[in-house]
C-alpha cells in the first residue's frame, strides 16, 4: 500500500514537472541560433584601390552619403531616418546634410511612396524608406500603379525614374510574421519597376548607387539579416554595378544553384558540402537583379550545367522561382537532365517560433542536390 | 493598520529596500521569481479586503479628471463611485500588468522572448479603465502593444509568457508571438501600424447587422493615427453609424517621433472632424472608465430606430516607460528626467494608491 502510495506521489510529481518544464525552462533552454547561414563575403575588386571595412549598413549609409553629396537634389525621407533609422542605415546624414534633405515623415507608408513619387516626377532624386518590407503593403498601390505606370501612361512625358524606395526584407532569426517577409515576388509582376537585392556590402553600395542613378523606380530590398553580419573591404570611391546582370560567384560543372540576398551564402555553403559529400560540382549563381531579371546568364549555366535549383526564403507558390522554373524549361527544355527544383518557404505565413523548419536551409538544398543528381 | 504594516515590511524585507519591489528592480526577475513576488505582494491586499471589515468605507465617490469634448454638447459625468473591490480589482490589475511587462523586458534581454515585443508600463490605467467599463458582449481591436490587454481580456498570466516564449501552451499556440495575442471578443494584437482600426469598425459593422447591441473598441497609437486607413475607416463608420469607438492612446511618441513633429493636429480627439472626440486623462483609471461607460450609452441609444449615436473619437493621454520596442532604449528622443516624472507625478497606479485605495477607501494597502 505504502509503496503504491509512493509511486503514486513519484507520478505526480513527474507530472507536475512535466507540465511546469516549459515554463520553468523557458528562461535559459530557449536559445536558438540566430543565423541559418555562414556568410561569404566577397573580395574588393582590383580595380579600387582604397578600401574601409564595413558591415552592410554603413556600406549603404556610404552609398547614400555619396548620392547626396554628387546630387544636390536628392532627398531622403521614412520613419525615423533623421536619427539613423531603426537599423542606422542614414545614421549621421541628416547632421551632414540638413534637416530639408534628410527628414523623418510620419507613420503612413502610402503617403510616404505616394509623396516620394510626386518627389521623383517633380524632379528630385528621391530615396524613401520603408522601416521594414513588411509595411510597403499599404504603399503598394501607390508603387503599382502610380510609380510603374507614370512613363508609360503619360507618354514619356513624365516619369518617376529619380525614385529609389529602400526597404529590409528577410529571415532575422526572430523576426515573426511582420519583419521577416520578403516581397520581390509581388512586385516582379510589374512591368515599370526594377527591383533589387543585394548579397553583402560591397555589392550593395554599388547596386545602391545604380537604383538611385537609374531611370527608373527602383525596390531596393536589404537583407536585414546581413547589416551587421555581413563585413567586407568595400572600396571608398563612387562605383556602381549594372543592374540587371546576374553574377556568377562559383563556376561549376553539374548543377547550377541560384537565389539572391541571404540564400545566396546558403547556396555556397551547400556547394561546398555538394562537392565534399556527394563529389558534385555546383555553379552558384546570384540573380542581383529580380525585375527585370537576367534570363542570358542563368539559361547559359543551366544549358552547362542541364540542373537547375532555385531558392529562396519567400513562399514557393508563385515566388520568383516559379518564373525562372518556367522560363528556364521554355528555353533549356533539351538540356535539362531533370526537371528544375525549388527548395523555398513554405505556404504558411512567416512562422515565429518555427522559422528554422520554414527557411529552404543548406540541408534542405543539398537533399534537393542529391535528389536531382539521383533524377 | 499595525497589523498590516508589519505585512507589508515583511513581504517587502526579502528584497531590499521598497522601492526595488516594484521599480526597475537591479535583478533580473525570472519565471519563478514573478510568480512568487506578485503573490507575496498581493497578499497583503487580499488580507486587508478580508481583515478591514467595519472600519473602513466599502464605497466612495471621486472627481473624474476634466474632459475636452469635440462635437458633443454632454461631457461625461463629473464624478462617479468606486467599491473597495473595484478600486482593489484595478490596482491588483495594473500591478500585474506591470510586472509582467517587467518580467517580459528581463526575458526579452535573456533571449527567452524572440522577435519583436512592446511593452503597455505605463499605459496600464487604459486598458483596466476600459475593461471596467466594457460589457462581456463588447469587442476590443488593438495593435502590438497588447500583453496587458490580453490579460485584462481574460487570458491567464502564464498563457500570455508561453505566448511570449513561443510555447504551444500560449494563448495563441505560441504561433502569434508578442504581437498576436487573442482571447474572447479581443481580436488581436495587430502587427501593421493602424490597420486594426478598419478591422475594427468592421466589427462593429458585425455587432450591428447581427443586432447585438454591442461596440468595438478599436485602439491605435498617436503614430497609427497618421495612417490613411483610419480616415477611411471613420467616414464609414460615420456613413453607417456603427457602434465604433475609435481610442488613440496618446503615449507621446510615435516609435522615435514625438507627436508635434508627426502631426499637423495633436488633438487627435478632434480629428474625426465630423465623428464626436472626447479627450481623457489616460492615468485616470476611472476617468477612463467613465469615459467608456458613456461612449457605450452613446454608440448603442439615443439613435434612429433604436440604435446608437454613431461612432466616438477618444484621445487618452499617457506615456510609455519603456522605449518603443525592445531595441529601442527610448532615451535618444527624450531625457531620462522626463520619463522619471512622469513615473514620479502621472504614474497611473501611484495615482490609484494615493487617490482612492489608500485615502479614501480606508487604507487598503496598509501604508
Amino acid at each position: 500500500m505504502v509503496g503504491v502510495l509512493q509511486k503514486l506521489s513519484v507520478a505526480w510529481r513527474l507530472g507536475r514537472q512535466a507540465v511546469f518544464r516549459p515554463v520553468v525552462q523557458a528562461g535559459w533552454q530557449h536559445v536558438r541560433n540566430s543565423s541559418h547561414f555562414t556568410y561569404y563575403p566577397d573580395t574588393v575588386p582590383e580595380s579600387h584601390d582604397e578600401t574601409q571595412r564595413l558591415n552592410l549598413f554603413q556600406a549603404i549609409n556610404n552609398a547614400l552619403d555619396l548620392a547626396l553629396a554628387t546630387d544636390d537634389s536628392a532627398v531622403i525621407f521614412g520613419e525615423d531616418v533623421g536619427f539613423g533609422g531603426v537599423f542606422r542605415c542614414t545614421i549621421g546624414l541628416q547632421d551632414k546634410f540638413g534637416k530639408d534633405r534628410v527628414f523623418n515623415t510620419p507613420l503612413c507608408e502610402q503617403g510616404i511612396a505616394g509623396f516620394a513619387i510626386g518627389s521623383a516626377v517633380g524632379g528630385a532624386t528621391t530615396i524613401a524608406e520603408m522601416q521594414f518590407a513588411d509595411y510597403i503593403f499599404p504603399a503598394f498601390d501607390q508603387i503599382v500603379n502610380e510609380a510603374a505606370k507614370y512613363r508609360y501612361r503619360s507618354g514619356n512625358l513624365f516619369n518617376c525614374g529619380k525614385l529609389t524606395i529602400r526597404a529590409p526584407c528577410g529571415a532575422v532569426g526572430h523576426g515573426g510574421l511582420y519583419h521577416s517577409q520578403s516581397p520581390e515576388a509581388y512586385f516582379s509582376h510589374t512591368p515599370g519597376l526594377k527591383v533589387v537585392v543585394p548579397r553583402g556590402p560591397i555589392k550593395a553600395k554599388g547596386l545602391l548607387l545604380s537604383c538611385i542613378r537609374d531611370d527608373n523606380p527602383c525596390i531596393f530590398l536589404e537583407p536585414k539579416v546581413l547589416y551587421r553580419s555581413a563585413v567586407e573591404m568595400v572600396p571608398t570611391s563612387d562605383y556602381t554595378y549594372p543592374l540587371s546582370s546576374a553574377d556568377i560567384l562559383l563556376e561549376g560543372e553539374d548543377i547550377t544553384l541560384l537565389g539572391w540576398g541571404t540564400q545566396v551564402h546558403v547556396l555556397r555553403e551547400v556547394a561546398e558540402l555538394a562537392r565534399e559529400q556527394l563529389n558534385v560540382s555546383c555553379e552558384v549563381i546570384d540573380l542581383v537583379t529580380i525585375l527585370p531579371w537576367d534570363q542570358q546568364t542563368v539559361c547559359n549555366s543551366v544549358k552547362k550545367t542541364g540542373r537547375l535549383i532555385v531558392a529562396h526564403e519567400a513562399p514557393v507558390t508563385s515566388g520568383f522561382g516559379a518564373e525562372i522554373a518556367a522560363a528556364v524549361q521554355s528555353e533549356c527544355f533539351l538540356h535539362l537532365e531533370a526537371p528544375v527544383e525549388r527548395v523555398c518557404g513554405f505556404d504558411t505565413p512567416f512562422p515565429h517560433i518555427f522559422e528554422p523548419f520554414y527557411l529552404p536551409d543548406k540541408w534542405r538544398c543539398l537533399s534537393a542536390v542529391k535528389k536531382m543528381m539521383n533524377y | 493598520m499595525k497589523m498590516l504594516t508589519n505585512i507589508l515590511s515583511s513581504v517587502l524585507r526579502p528584497r531590499g529596500a521598497a522601492g526595488q519591489l516594484w521599480g526597475q528592480g537591479s535583478a533580473a526577475l525570472m519565471w519563478t521569481d514573478f510568480w512568487e513576488l506578485s503573490m507575496r505582494a498581493l497578499a497583503p491586499f487580499m488580507t486587508a479586503v478580508r481583515g478591514a471589515g467595519g472600519n473602513s468605507t466599502t464605497e466612495a465617490t471621486f472627481e473624474t479628471r476634466p474632459y475636452k469634448l469635440h462635437r458633443l454638447e454632454e461631457p461625461p459625468l463629473p464624478s462617479t463611485t468606486c467599491t473597495r473591490d473595484d478600486a482593489l480589482l484595478y490596482y491588483r490589475q495594473m500591478q500585474i500588468i506591470r510586472r509582467l511587462e517587467s518580467a517580459s523586458g528581463n526575458l526579452y534581454k535573456e533571449k527567452a522572448i524572440r522577435g519583436f515585443c512592446h511593452l503597455y508600463s505605463g499605459q496600464e490605467a487604459i486598458c483596466v479603465g476600459i475593461r471596467a467599463a466594457l460589457r462581456s458582449e463588447d469587442s476590443v481591436i488593438t495593435a502590438y502593444r497588447d500583453h496587458g490587454w490580453a490579460y485584462v481580456m481574460g487570458c491567464s498570466v502564464v498563457g500570455v509568457m508561453a505566448e511570449l516564449t513561443g510555447r504551444s501552451q500560449g494563448v495563441a499556440r505560441g504561433k502569434g508571438g508578442s504581437m498576436h495575442m487573442y482571447a474572447k471578443n479581443f481580436f488581436g494584437g495587430n502587427g501593421i501600424v493602424g490597420a486594426q482600426v478598419p478591422v475594427g469598425a468592421g466589427v462593429a459593422l458585425a455587432n450591428k447587422y447581427l443586432g447585438r447591441k454591442a461596440i468595438c473598441v478599436s485602439l491605435y497609437g498617436d503614430g497609427a493615427a497618421n495612417q490613411g486607413q483610419l480616415f477611411e475607416a471613420y467616414n464609414m463608420a460615420k456613413l453607417m453609424n456603427l457602434p465604433a469607438v475609435f481610442i488613440c492612446e496618446n503615449n507621446g511618441y510615435g516609435m522615435g517621433t514625438s507627436v508635434d513633429r508627426a502631426s499637423a493636429s495633436i488633438n487627435y480627439y478632434t480629428r474625426g472632424d465630423y465623428v464626436p472626440g472626447i479627450w481623457i486623462d489616460g492615468m485616470d483609471v476611472l476617468s477612463v472608465r467613465e469615459a467608456l461607460r458613456y461612449s457605450i450609452d452613446y454608440c448603442t441609444t439615443g439613435g434612429p430606430s433604436g440604435n446608437g449615436r454613431g461612432p466616438l473619437v477618444l484621445e487618452v493621454a499617457t506615456y510609455r516607460y519603456h522605449g518603443h520596442s525592445m531595441s529601442d532604449p527610448g532615451t535618444s528622443y527624450r531625457t531620462r528626467d522626463e520619463i522619471q516624472e512622469v513615473r514620479q507625478t502621472r504614474d497611473p497606479y501611484n495615482a490609484l494608491q494615493g487617490t482612492y485605495c489608500w485615502r479614501r477607501l480606508g487604507h487598503c494597502g496598509g501604508a
